[in-house]
């Protein structure tokens, strides 16, 4: 099992770090802990209007949580608000149990294996809350982290 | 695998759980809960089928039975212990709540500029309470620093305990490293500036009795989940003296002697700190199986479970990019084995070796100023009990080296 839970994809993904960095000035920003581990993470982003401009996160965690922090920075660049509660909504779907096909972001399917570990949810779905309360917190310009 | 010996085969058929049939469990996560008793076990199932009843306070013959059952799990607690009177044992929710009681009741006799000393090893149990004392009550806390092989600086104690101290509380062994603290000389920097000294026992009290007149110390906490007894129950012991200077830490029935709209007289210790419904068949299962543990050969208990430590201790170090907590000589610690591999987070570890059976935790282990100075955000953790053998040391040290290698 656990060669599908760390399966490669899952590595790689979090290995290549997308979107890890410090934006100087962001509008927004999140610090989330988990504190079932003492993960966390700091997500900054910039916005236009619904749309997010830029995203920066650094993360502290596990492979899974550092994957998941991987595709929230290589997907959310670009997207609009609506598409991030999507994605969030089908990830949580994701780990209860539900269908993956309809995945907004189609890299979260890497994830599947991790609903048979609920332990781990809030291992993937860290990054996601981060990236939702700072797109819910909206623009406050001058923020850095 | 090695064969294990009929001895421990034994030993392991009186814990249901390692009784049961079924795939391989190496449950090395007694740190955080040991396995069950059949004796603890049995006996609570006994109460609640023929003695269940409210305890000190009806008359009827059931109300007497429980009483009775209840005060005897007294009497076992304070012979683990060595205390000098049953008296001397209060029943709490955990260790955790004992803290709690002693930083809210012997706390509210602290003014404003005493001093507290703990140390930065402390599980937050013995962390936070102090905390909030500091907050409410305008105390200052202190703390011991980690010495070498990440023991508590006791070389530190002259320098951290002042005229003010009035409390030196401390794990009695970390549960993180394992280490054992040297009370001795705790106790004695305590006495020279009549300042009291607890022991938080959490780890300790798993590993064979206590006797606190032999430390010297005031006040003694654990919890019975560890020593292989029942959840939602734990003990605080201190001496007589003290408990009858404290005043309640919470209030309600049972323990009071009067009231009126006016106010109240409390009951002596210690009913005085049990308000409410105690966790009677808790407290009876945890009796028998303190009672079971003294009736153990912890001297050869100990020896083996030194040995068993050191193997170990050094096939993990053993292992590529691996590093432990603590002290490297097992005569130093209780079964207690953190680690970390680089680069590999304990979690996704701890998940590995999950999967092959072995039951370990990973992360802070509510320990988290003491992370912070081992300069890492978490580590897994081995810890062992008196019924694992070789047969679960040699699977986890196969089992870390696969965790390295499918997760690198």
């Amino acid at each position: 099992v656990s060669a599908t839970l760390y399966d490669e994809a899952i590595k790689m993904l979090a290995r290549a770090a997308h979107g890890a960095g410090r934006l100087p000035a962001a509008h927004a920003v999140a610090r989330l802990d988990n504190p079932y581990c003492g993960d966390r993470i700091d997500l900054a982003l910039d916005l236009s209007g619904d749309r997010i401009d830029a995203l920066v996160h650094e993360t502290k965690g596990c492979l899974l949580c550092r994957a998941a922090a991987s595709i929230v920075g290589l997907r959310a660049p670009g997207a609009r608000v609506a598409e991030v509660e999507r994605a969030a909504a089908a990830l949580d779907a994701l780990l209860a149990g539900g269908e993956d096909a309809a995945l907004p972001w189609p890299e979260l399917a890497v994830f599947r294996p991790v609903r048979d570990h609920p332990a781990r949810h809030g291992c993937v779905s860290l990054p996601m809350q981060a990236l939702r309360q700072a797109v819910r917190l909206g623009p406050s310009p001058g923020v850095s982290i | 695998m090695p064969a294990i010996s009929d001895e421990l085969t034994l030993l392991r058929r009186q814990f249901p759980l390692l009784a049961r049939e079924g795939p391989a469990l190496h449950y090395l996560d007694n740190a955080a809960t040991s396995q069950i008793h059949e004796s603890a076990l049995e006996a609570m199932v006994r109460h609640e089928q023929g003695a269940r009843g409210n305890v000190l306070r009806a008359g009827h013959r059931l109300a007497q039975s429980a009483t009775l059952a209840y005060q005897r799990a007294r009497g076992q607690a304070a012979r683990f212990l060595n205390a000098r009177d049953p008296g001397e044992i209060v029943f709490t929710a955990g260790a955790t709540a004992a803290l709690n009681l002693v930083a809210q009741s012997y706390g509210s006799l602290c003014k404003p500029g005493d001093e507290i000393v703990i140390s930065v090893a402390e599980h937050h149990s013995n962390l936070l309470p102090w905390q909030q004392l500091r907050d409410r009550a305008g105390v200052r806390l202190r703390f011991v620093p980690l010495g070498a092989d990440a023991r508590l600086d006791l070389g530190a104690l002259r320098e951290c305990v002042g005229a003010r101290c009035r409390l030196i509380a401390l794990t009695h062994a970390s549960n993180v490293t394992g280490a054992i603290t040297d009370v001795a000389p705790v106790v004695e920097r305590a006495r020279a500036v009549g300042a009291r000294v607890l022991l938080d026992g959490a780890q300790r009290a798993a590993h064979g009795p206590v006797d606190v007149q032999a430390l010297e110390a005031d006040f003694y906490a654990f919890s019975g989940h560890k020593c292989f007894g029942p959840g939602g129950v734990g003990v605080l012991w201190a001496r007589g003296e003290l408990l009858e200077a404290m005043p309640p830490a919470v209030c309600g029935g049972g323990m009071v002697e009067r009231v009126s709209v006016q106010g109240a007289s409390y009951a002596p210790p210690p009913r005085r700190f049990e308000a409410g419904t105690p966790p009677v068949a808790q407290a009876v299962g945890l009796g028998e199986a303190l009672d079971w543990m003294g009736r153990q050969d912890w001297p050869a208990i100990g020896r083996r479970m030194a040995g068993l430590t050191q193997r170990l201790i050094e096939g993990l170090r053993a292992v590529p990019r691996l590093h432990l907590a603590g002290p490297l000589d097992a005569r130093d610690r209780v079964p207690v084995v953190s680690f970390w591999l680089e680069d590999l987070h304990s979690h996704d570890v701890c998940q590995v070796l999950d999967e092959r059976g072995l039951a370990l935790r990973g992360g802070h282990h509510c320990a988290q100023p003491l992370m912070h100075a081992l300069g890492v955000e978490g580590v897994s953790r081995a810890s062992l009990a008196l019924y694992n053998g070789d047969d679960d040391v040699d699977a986890l040290l196969e089992g870390v080296r696969e965790a390295a290698r499918i997760l690198a």
